[in-house]
């Protein structure tokens, strides 16, 4: 067997991920210091790429003096997951916040303003006021790629990174990937490496049965999660799982953040309201599926009562930003908002510190457990950082990396690590029949819906993790026919990688948490006087999946007892239902 | 085990008559996060070859001529 077609560079800053968060980490490392050697890997087209291809329709949590104070926000989101944050991170984004929206708005972002030329911040969330819409929000790749250019920083699309390389040391030391075309692979030595891969979003299977009808961009499968994991890092609790209240099918946002200022609400099958804040948290989750679970479903986005004027400007927003084919699958279905309410469910289960708390563990400078890797959006465990965190956490990690590199030597590549990695990533290649990546995707996802969608039951995760077992054996007879194909059988490794993580997060932590997010069946009760920490998952020396607990820090904003339960009691009392 | 050949529908349409993929386009190729379109050589023109469509248009917003269209896939329908 001839040795595989390899290409080896050298980077200071390596970034993986070119969607939110990758490209200003690249962008800060090269304004930080213009002579270092930054590379942008990207499994896909930088143009086009990550959560946001198609731009966004709003900022969910700008911190802009006037509205609101990082010590609100950060307070806010300590509360709404039930205090087990890492509130330095949170600090270190709400302060970094209005920088970077100014910094975005200088590139030529539009965010929208007031006639007095002032941010236009509307409520969405239960206390405080930080929804920055963006109407024209979809050019945002366009500027993100322009300034790549402008810096003349080294993107290389169409590679996936599938292994970090580790030093004697437990330093970071670069990266391998494969190209998705040509399966031709690419060595990057690296002083450094930010991971940007996005969620795991392709991990629970969605209701439709279609692979790739998820919410997050489907490209973004738990990659970062998977490459973080087998090098040693630690990830924080997976078991805080993403799980969206989206359009029933369609899988994508309704979406109650741009029409609840305009005054869509969420409904039940009466056209009743029942939750007081459409904000995106567990125990918004929880309602939710206790209003399916009660007889009272489907429930609704409700716009029927708004002005057409009104449901125009939303369709304007909607239909041509973040998930645009939306308007189609509403034309498909004959659903106007002026007249009829968006059916609605429970997504499928994900990975995603964007919306949920979950991912890599990274501290307030950006850092993993593994010295000189970062991560940042919404593979890294800062909570509910959306796009904005994806900036601004990115921006940390660029500014973090370059400074770390300046002091070290590059790395020596592990040639013995490259050839096992490049015999794991080709095996499929080299079968002549067995089974497709669609299949084991499929069956894997489709047993994380069966056992680890909440309510989570012991029992049930203790099967999830037999039939885990088992595929895991099937992955010796994986065959991929051509490059294509080796990257879904690439991909299939990361998810079910991703779906033992979860079943093992899941079962560590025995208390419920997060409201729906974490709702175990078996341990109903929050346990404070034993969880009121973080969970650690990690690879130990034996190569087994470890857990360990980390104290939660002590706060940097205090957060009274009284208002520790504001995000519990979101549901509308039966008295003021009555009185409507 | 053997594979099986099998059929489904796919949600990207592209206009034949308008693709200018024999003047050496590949922009909705290029744009695609989940790389599932491909240029047939022979038609001279973009078509879709996986069926993993996440259909978030950057294909049809992109494509200068207006050759591509961005169906929702028939299982989300």
């Amino acid at each position: 067997m001839s040795a595989p077609k390899t290409e080896t560079i050298e980077a200071d800053v390596l970034v993986i991920g070119g969607g939110t968060g990758g490209p200003m980490a690249a962008i800060r490392a090269k304004e930080a210091n213009p002579a270092l050697r930054v590379v942008l890997l990207e499994k896909a087209n930088v143009k086009r790429s990550g959560a946001i291809s198609m731009g966004m329709d709003g900022l969910n949590n700008a911190v802009i003096p006037g509205y609101a104070t990082p010590e609100q926000y950060v307070k806010e989101i300590t509360i709404a997951n039930d205090g087990i944050v890492h509130q330095k991170a949170l600090m270190a984004y709400a302060n970094g916040s209005f920088d970077m929206i100014r910094y975005l708005d200088k590139l030529d972002v539009k965010f929208e303003k007031d006639g007095a030329g002032d941010y236009a911040v509307r409520k969405v969330h239960h206390m405080g006021t930080y929804v920055l819409p963006m109407p024209q929000g979809h050019h945002v790749k366009k500027v993100l790629y322009r300034q790549l250019r402008r810096l003349r920083i080294g993107v290389i699309n169409r590679y996936m990174a599938t292994r970090l390389l580790t030093t004697a040391d437990g330093r970071v030391g670069g990266a391998i990937g494969v190209n998705t075309r040509t399966s031709e692979f690419l060595v990057v030595r690296a002083k450094t490496v930010i991971l940007a891969c996005g969620a795991a979003g392709r991990l629970g299977l969605p209701a439709s049965g279609y692979l790739f009808g998820t919410y997050e961009n489907a490209a973004n499968c738990g990659d970062g999660h998977a490459m973080a994991y087998h090098a040693g890092a630690e990830l924080a609790n997976l078991e805080c799982y993403q799980i969206n209240p989206l359009i029933k099918d369609y899988n994508g946002p309704s979406c109650a953040y741009v029409t609840g200022p305009f005054g869509g609400y969420t409904a039940n099958n009466k056209g009743q309201r029942f939750i007081e804040c459409d904000y995106w948290s567990g125990q918004m989750m929880l309602e939710f599926w206790r209003e399916l679970q009660g007889g009272n479903g489907p429930v609704f986005l409700n716009m029927t009562h708004l002005a057409p004027e009104t449901v125009g400007e939303i369709e304007t927003i909607l239909h041509s930003n973040e998930r645009p084919s939306r308007g189609r699958f509403h034309a498909g279905r004959g659903t106007d908002y002026r007249n009829k309410m968006v059916e609605m469910h429970i997504s499928e289960i994900g990975f995603c510190a964007g919306h949920s708390a979950s991912g890599v563990w990274v501290d307030e400078l950006a850092r993993t457990s593994i010295p000189g890797l970062y991560a940042a959006g919404d593979m890294a465990s800062v909570p509910h950082n959306y796009m904005l965190g994806a900036f601004v956490n990115g921006a940390i990690a660029g500014e973090q990396a370059a400074a770390f590199c300046a002091d070290i030597d590059l790395p020596d590549a592990d040639a013995d690590a490259i050839a096992a990695e490049q015999d794991r990533v080709l095996a499929p290649t080299r079968r002549e029949d067995g089974l497709s990546p669609y299949e084991v995707e499929y069956k894997t996802r489709r047993l994380v819906n069966d056992y680890l969608a909440p309510p989570k039951i012991t029992a049930k995760m203790r099967l999830a993790q037999e039939r885990f077992a088992e595929i895991r054996e099937d992955m010796d007879h994986l065959v991929a026919r051509d490059p294509h194909e080796l990257m879904r059988a690439l991909e299939a490794q990361s998810i079910l990688d991703c779906a033992d993580m979860a079943a093992a997060a899941s079962l560590f932590r025995t208390e419920s948490r997060w409201g729906f997010y974490h709702y175990r069946v078996d341990h109903p009760d929050t346990d404070n006087a034993n969880w009121f920490r973080h969970t650690m998952l990690y690879k130990d020396a034996n190569g087994a999946m470890a857990h360990r607990t980390r104290p939660i820090d002590p706060y940097v904003v205090p957060v009274d007892a009284t208002e520790m339960t504001a995000y519990q009691s979101l549901r509308i009392a039966p008295i003021a239902q009555a009185a409507e | 085990m053997p594979l099986a050949a099998h059929a489904t529908s796919v949600p990207v349409i592209v206009d034949d008559a308008k693709c200018i993929a024999a003047k050496g386009c590949t922009v909705c190729v290029d744009v695609c996060p989940l790389d599932v379109l491909a240029i047939d050589l022979v038609k001279g023109a973009a078509y879709m070859k996986y069926d993993e469509c996440w259909y978030c248009m950057p294909c049809e917003v992109d494509c200068p001529t207006g050759a591509v269209t961005v169906n929702i896939p028939y299982l989300l329908r």
